[in-house]
């Protein structure tokens, strides 16, 4: 069995069903091997994409996201996929391949130190050497990409050790690695701390982030705060952790969030963080926002707690595990007075003026939702139409993706590839820009050739919106590198790639427009025409 | 505030360049570092001296034990750890300041290692505050080359309990 072999049996053991790659010289061998398995390959047409649609398939299936590409240039495309990745959170192995160890360090052709390159943001990182290295490598790789807080693995195989022959191949059946023992179960004696001070409540509130998705830990956030009545807010990775209409459910927090959620942030007294970091676009000074309240920290990751916000009562584990042991201390909760203050901020209207000429998106993504069938996956891009989507999507029994840590533009489009080969039963659309759009429109090609049915929305405003917006509030309308012109003609890349064609210039007729797109039996691009000027933010 | 990290590590090709990695990417400050080999050939230890505020110098220790091929980190302060620099300095020297360097050298219990008509290697094993009073003390002689370890340290037996 030559290496590359072993590779492709490692993935079988796994049980890898797909996988998502870029090939070239360096690679080759193990995909040879690949072919020869039941393992779905699918060719991305840059290898940043490969790590995307990786990323949706993990986020739709709780598995790992596998991805493979060759040595250099190959390798350093993938990098923002990895790093998206990474800065999310989401399990993948990266696979690359490597010129021939005798030659590493010499610069030779499509030679990259990539994992030197990518030690920031992956988790964990090989530098196969040794053939007879490979099964254990694989086994820890996923073992350290899925467990603890999650994240991407990065396998750098020199095409020499693909070629060579393996001893004899066995798979280990456990990891043993002394320096990798992530906590599940939280502190018990933390886990009473924190209920104590959820008894003493006035003003208790859960602000959950993307670690709840990671965990599987909805079911047990629902049940939790359903029981003690506390109100739950989230991140923007959090979003969907309720149901948008949920009476728990008080909306996004942050600069970007509804104004519910960030007075409910503000004015709550104990505040339980679950799964969620508290970066800067969520919490501008969290200093200051921490001022008149405990905070309790759950996370698997000892390093988030007290990172932007603290001190706290820190419990480190995984979620899931924690919620099922804080339900089994009982404590009484009176809510009813901090709920109906709440309630209250949910009746102040937007101040948003609908724009009387073009989609008005906010109403767009409600509608757009809502016509989604309850168990549907959204993916948002990034750039206005992220921001839209974030306040306006109403997610019921399915899920919302967007990459709220990296924000890497081009993003929606390959995860919903991933998300829609995970489960081929879900109906998956994609939202963007046109900024996004054209980060990642090759991949239509892919859409057509693996006949997936995925329905892409572009909001087409002729700019590079947020940042348009950011210039017209700060730099006194200074439009410097934004504009992208009225090019390409979407009804003719959509022609182009035979893909069904939708226009939506205004809101006349929308609602038979999204029924009509989202009934379209193949793949289908619909091209929404908002106000070039809209601004997620209120005019001054 | 200033804290000495003493991390063992798996001894594997790249983990003191992922090590160093970490507090240059989270812009934390490395003082000294200095990495050897322990009883244990696997196992490497870095002793590494840092300052930051106090959420800087907790965030040190979780971000390196997150590290996959840091086994354990301890952290202590300099006054309750035994800490050591070695340091090897050339100096040219003649007739009229020989005797000056050798009072020096013999007041700071240093040593002569190697000598020739003109020039000569000191060598002085101690607290690292003492070696660099020891480069202060021979800076009025021409000091050709210098090389220090970084500091090494454990933290006292009585830490231990």
């Amino acid at each position: 069995m030559t290496g590359a072999e072993a590779m492709a049996k490692c993935l079988m053991e796994e049980k890898v069903e797909i996988l998502f790659g870029y090939p070239g010289v360096a690679i080759c061998p193990f995909f040879d091997a690949l072919g020869k398995t039941d393992i779905r390959s699918v060719l991305v047409r840059t290898e940043q994409n490969a790590g995307h649609a990786a990323s949706g398939y993990a986020r739709t299936t709780g598995r790992v996201g596998v991805c493979a590409v060759t040595s250099g240039p190959g390798a350093t495309n993938l990098l923002t996929g990895i790093a998206t990745a990474f800065a999310d959170s989401v399990p993948l192995v990266c696979i690359s391949g490597q010129v021939e160890t005798d030659l590493l360090g010499s610069d030779v052709f499509q030679e990259a130190d990539i994992t030197g390159a990518a030690e920031s943001f992956v988790k964990y990182s090989y530098i196969v050497k040794d053939v007879n290295d490979i099964p254990r490598v694989f086994k820890e790789a996923f073992h350290i990409a899925n467990t603890g807080r999650k994240g991407p693995v990065l396998i750098d195989m020199p095409i020499d050790i693909q070629l060579a022959k393996i001893r004899n191949f066995e798979y280990p059946e456990e990891v043993s690695l002394r320096t990798y023992k992530p906590t599940v179960k939280g502190h018990i004696q933390q886990i009473r701390k924190a209920m104590q001070e959820l008894t003493k409540a006035e003003r208790p509130l859960i602000l959950a982030g993307g670690g709840i998705f990671l965990s599987r830990a909805k079911k047990e956030l629902k049940e939790f705060s359903e029981k003690h009545q506390i109100p739950v807010v989230s991140t923007m990775m959090g979003i969907g952790v309720l149901p948008t209409s949920h009476e728990l459910y008080f909306g996004m927090i942050g600069n970007n969030g509804c104004l519910a959620a960030n007075r409910a942030m503000k004015e709550c007294d104990v505040l339980m963080m679950v799964g969620a970091r508290v970066a800067d676009r969520a919490v501008a000074s969290p200093d200051v926002i921490m001022e008149n309240k405990t905070l309790i920290h759950i996370d698997v990751d000892p390093a988030e707690i007290g990172k932007n916000v603290g001190p706290a009562i820190p419990i480190v584990g995984d979620a899931k595990a924690i919620f099922r042991d804080l339900e089994e201390i009982p404590i009484e909760t009176d809510t009813k007075a901090w709920l109906q203050s709440l309630n209250e901020y949910r009746k102040v209207p937007s101040g948003r003026k609908a724009p009387k000429e073009h989609v008005d998106p906010a109403v767009f993504i409600q509608k757009l939702s809502l016509a989604m069938e309850e168990d549907g996956i959204y993916v948002a891009d990034v750039g206005q139409n992220q921001i839209w989507s974030c306040r306006n999507v109403n997610v019921r029994k399915g899920r919302f993706f967007t990459t709220g840590g990296m924000g890497t533009m081009g993003y929606s489009i390959p995860a919903a590839i991933g998300a829609k080969l995970a489960d081929m039963k879900k109906q998956v659309v994609a939202v963007c820009g046109d900024g996004a759009f054209q980060m990642s429109m090759m991949e239509l090609a892919v859409i057509m050739q693996e006949k997936i049915p995925l329905k892409i929305v572009v909001m087409k405003n002729n700019y590079l919106g947020l940042v348009r917006e950011f210039q017209h509030f700060h730099l006194d309308d200074a439009y410097e590198m934004v504009e992208l012109g009225d090019y390409p003609r979407l009804d003719r890349i959509a022609e182009a790639y035979d893909i069904e064609y939708f226009l939506a210039d205004s809101m006349d007729g929308i609602d038979e427009l999204i029924r009509r797109f989202l009934d379209a039996k193949g793949p289908a691009l619909l091209e929404a025409r908002p106000d070039p000027m809209d601004t997620v933010k209120l005019a001054r | 505030m200033k804290k000495i990290y003493s991390v063992l590590v798996e001894n594997r090709s790249g983990v003191l360049s992922k090590v160093s990695g970490l507090f240059a990417r989270r812009c934390y400050n490395i003082e000294s570092l200095a990495v050897g080999e322990t009883d244990d050939p696997n196992v490497s230890c870095m002793t590494i001296v840092s300052s930051g505020d106090m959420r800087t110098i907790e965030q040190i220790e979780k971000q390196l034990n997150k590290k996959l091929d840091v086994i354990k980190v301890k952290t202590f302060d300099e006054e309750v750890s035994i800490s050591r620099e070695l340091m090897l300095i050339k100096v040219k020297y003649n007739k009229t300041n020989r005797k000056d360097i050798m009072e020096v050298v013999s007041a700071m219990k240093a040593e002569i290692v190697d000598m020739s008509r003109n020039m000569m290697i000191i060598q002085i094993c101690d607290r690292p505050e003492r070696t660099r009073m020891m480069i202060k003390l021979l800076s009025g002689i021409s000091v050709v080359e210098l090389a220090r370890t970084g500091t090494l340290a454990l933290s006292k037996c009585e830490m231990e309990g």
